[in-house]
């Protein structure tokens, strides 16, 4: 066995600023309510492995200078880590620029796939910079970048 | 072949841990971090292999291996007969003859083996002298396929893939909410129409043992005797004695890796009759007579259905992990197994129920009367808490559960969840192994603030 921490290595997977995003989730509405408008395109990804899902909607609208993602809304159902996520996503790209929002979501792929070796600058990713941890649980880096492949894809097609 | 290696006299009191002992990897094998025994609860995703299935694996392929059915020279000879002789002796562990049993992959491989062969016997491509037979049981425009609301996918996709593909609509038995099938709702869906009718004989979620014979000769009256009855035997194959035949099933599917033998190997059993009646899916070597560039004549069951190399060291595994079964039998007298998992089945589902915010699918009250069976596997659901964050949590614990849908979603939607935690045991569980699970679980809600 080797990606089992102990229970020591599990505090660093739930930080309480994790478990705090887990209950608040940050954007989490109920889409119906939304209609989608222009510039908004919505996006579905589901975690095969259990069902886990996510459907988001991101607004992209033209700023200054280019395209930036105005909202950020999402319903689903899944673990603490899969809804903590969404929630600091939403809150860290809520007014971004689409090209910024690009790099953010290829540097939180990047560590997560890291197996622990790279951890998100918080100047840079905020609250979700304690999703590092995440990266040591191979197990669960599906569950933190679900949100992330649905804000990716629907920024792409809004 | 190797029984366990302590002897103690028939009858004596079971001892789980001694037979732990022969398992390799839950006796030290796998690791923890922190050096704490694994407590491995999740045997209904795959079962452990005791030192005799590795070590006859090995010696087959140090001393053995060559291919089977296939050349003359002696050791093919004698890898056939060892291949042939683990068929033998698999067969006899479900009550069968060796012809009424096919190797395959696995269940999966097997449910889709004959859902395949239906679809081809009803495009007509059925075997000479036995097209009476199959075209009873080969749906087409308006008829039916019966399945239950609790099946694994592997026996619930094949069946509407088949449906879709020759116009039959596929119905499902739905189940009670103490996870007990309807069985009344099975005596109105079961009709005139039904072709097939595929149920597990155990769900990998609720655990609860079905009424095979009930179902059987239900689907016999209904439909004068003319649907293929089809079993899931994955769940109860490591965990109640099996006599197919018996059961009066057509035909039925276990795989090899639950019922402590080897992956890569499992196995169909059919009826005499029926077999010989299934046209063929898998289509190459080794399962033909005459071949022409035109036209192909088939051997007779089983190797019709065994096309291409067999995983015959897998078989030979899969035959000494049924002596090894056999032989805990013998060593600790008839039914204590079955009693040992019994009670372990209990611990578990009344302990369950004392957590608070623990909800279990498939509760039922008719276990502790006796009027419904059960086996060792409990899923669950912990209010407030996500089944991955209790199973991470669990195995900080160094206790493994699966967590998930279990590839029965169906069966989880219906029971307003899309994942629940599974706690599965086989007969090298302790009790010691439910109370840890147990008080680790008791910390699960706690520690995520919730129920406070
Ligand atoms: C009831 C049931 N049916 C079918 C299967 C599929 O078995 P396999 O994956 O070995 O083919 C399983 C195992 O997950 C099962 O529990």
């Amino acid at each position: 066995m080797s990606a089992s921490p102990g229970s020591r290595g599990l505090d660093a997977l739930y930080q309480e600023i994790v478990l705090d995003h887990a209950k608040r989730r940050v954007g989490f509405t109920s889409l119906a309510d939304h209609p989608e408008q222009d510039g908004a395109a919505t996006s579905h990804q589901r975690n095969p492995v259990c069902g886990d899902e996510i459907t988001l909607r991101a607004v992209v609208a033209d700023g200054p200078e280019g395209p930036v993602v105005e909202d950020v809304v999402w319903e689903g159902a899944g673990c603490s880590i899969s809804q903590s996520s969404a929630s600091m996503l939403t809150e860290l790209v809520r007014g971004v620029p689409v090209e910024q929002t690009d790099r953010l979501v290829a540097g939180f792929r990047e560590a997560m796939r890291s197996r622990g070796a790279l951890a998100l600058d918080e100047e840079e990713y905020g609250d979700a910079a304690a999703l590092s941890g995440v990266s040591k649980f191979t197990a669960r880096v599906k569950c933190a970048m679900l949100a992330w492949v649905a804000l990716e894809d629907a920024v792409r097609r809004a | 072949m190797s029984a366990p290696t302590t002897t103690a006299p028939a009858g004596a009191a079971y001892d789980a841990a001694a037979v732990r002992a022969e398992f390799p990897l839950l006796s030290g094998g796998a690791q923890l971090p922190d050096g704490a025994p694994l407590v491995y609860l999740d045997s209904a995703a795959t079962s452990q292999r005791p030192r005799a299935v590795l070590d006859a694996e090995r010696s087959f392929l140090e001393t053995t291996n060559s291919a089977v059915h296939r050349g003359a020279h002696s050791l093919a000879a004698e890898a056939t007969e060892l291949f042939e002789g683990a068929r033998e002796t698999v067969a006899a562990f479900v009550g069968a003859q060796p012809e009424q049993l096919v190797w395959t992959s696995g269940a999966t491989a097997g449910l889709n083996l004959v859902a395949y062969s239906l679809g081809n016997a009803a495009a007509g491509r059925t075997v000479p002298g036995h097209e009476d037979a199959v075209r009873q049981w080969a749906p087409g425009p308006g008829d039916e396929i019966v399945v239950t609301e609790a099946e694994h996918h592997a026996n619930l996709v094949p069946w509407q893939e088949l449906a879709a593909r020759t116009g039959a609509r596929l119905r499902a038995v739905p189940v009670h909410d103490d996870g007990v099938l309807d069985l009344e709702a099975a005596a109105a869906v079961i009709g005139e129409r039904t072709r097939v009718v595929a149920f597990s004989h155990v769900s990998n979620v609720l655990g609860v043992v079905n009424p095979v014979e009930q179902l059987v000769a239900m689907t016999r009256e209904a439909t004068g005797g003319r649907a293929l009855t089809v079993l899931d035997a994955c769940q109860s194959a490591p965990h109640l004695a099996l006599d197919l035949p018996a059961l009066g099933v057509d035909v039925a599917v276990f795989s090899g890796h639950k019922v402590l033998g080897p992956n890569g190997v499992g196995c169909l059993y059919g009826r005499t009759e029926v077999l010989e009646a299934l046209p063929p899916f898998l289509l190459g070597g080794s399962m033909v007579t005459t071949v022409t560039l035109e036209a192909t004549a088939f051997l007779p069951p089983p190797q019709r259905f065994e096309a291409g190399t067999q995983a015959v060291s897998q078989a030979v595994g899969l035959a000494a992990a049924v002596d090894f079964l056999r032989g805990v039998e013998e060593r600790f007298g008839e039914g204590a197994v079955a009693e040992h998992e019994r009670r372990l089945e209990r611990r578990l589902r009344h302990g369950l129920r004392e957590v608070p915010g623990v909800r279990l699918l498939g509760d039922a009250d008719g276990v502790d009367d006796g009027t419904v069976q059960r086996v060792a596997l409990q899923a669950f659901d912990v209010e407030g808490v996500h089944a991955h964050d209790v199973g991470q949590l669990l195995d900080a614990r160094g206790v493994a559960v699966r967590v998930g849908h279990h590839c029965a979603q169906p069966l989880h939607r219906r029971f307003g969840v899309t994942a629940s935690v599974r706690a599965s045991a086989a007969l090298y569980t302790t009790e010691d192994d439910v109370d840890t699970f147990l008080d680790a679980l008791s910390g699960v809600r706690a520690y995520f603030g919730v129920g406070r």
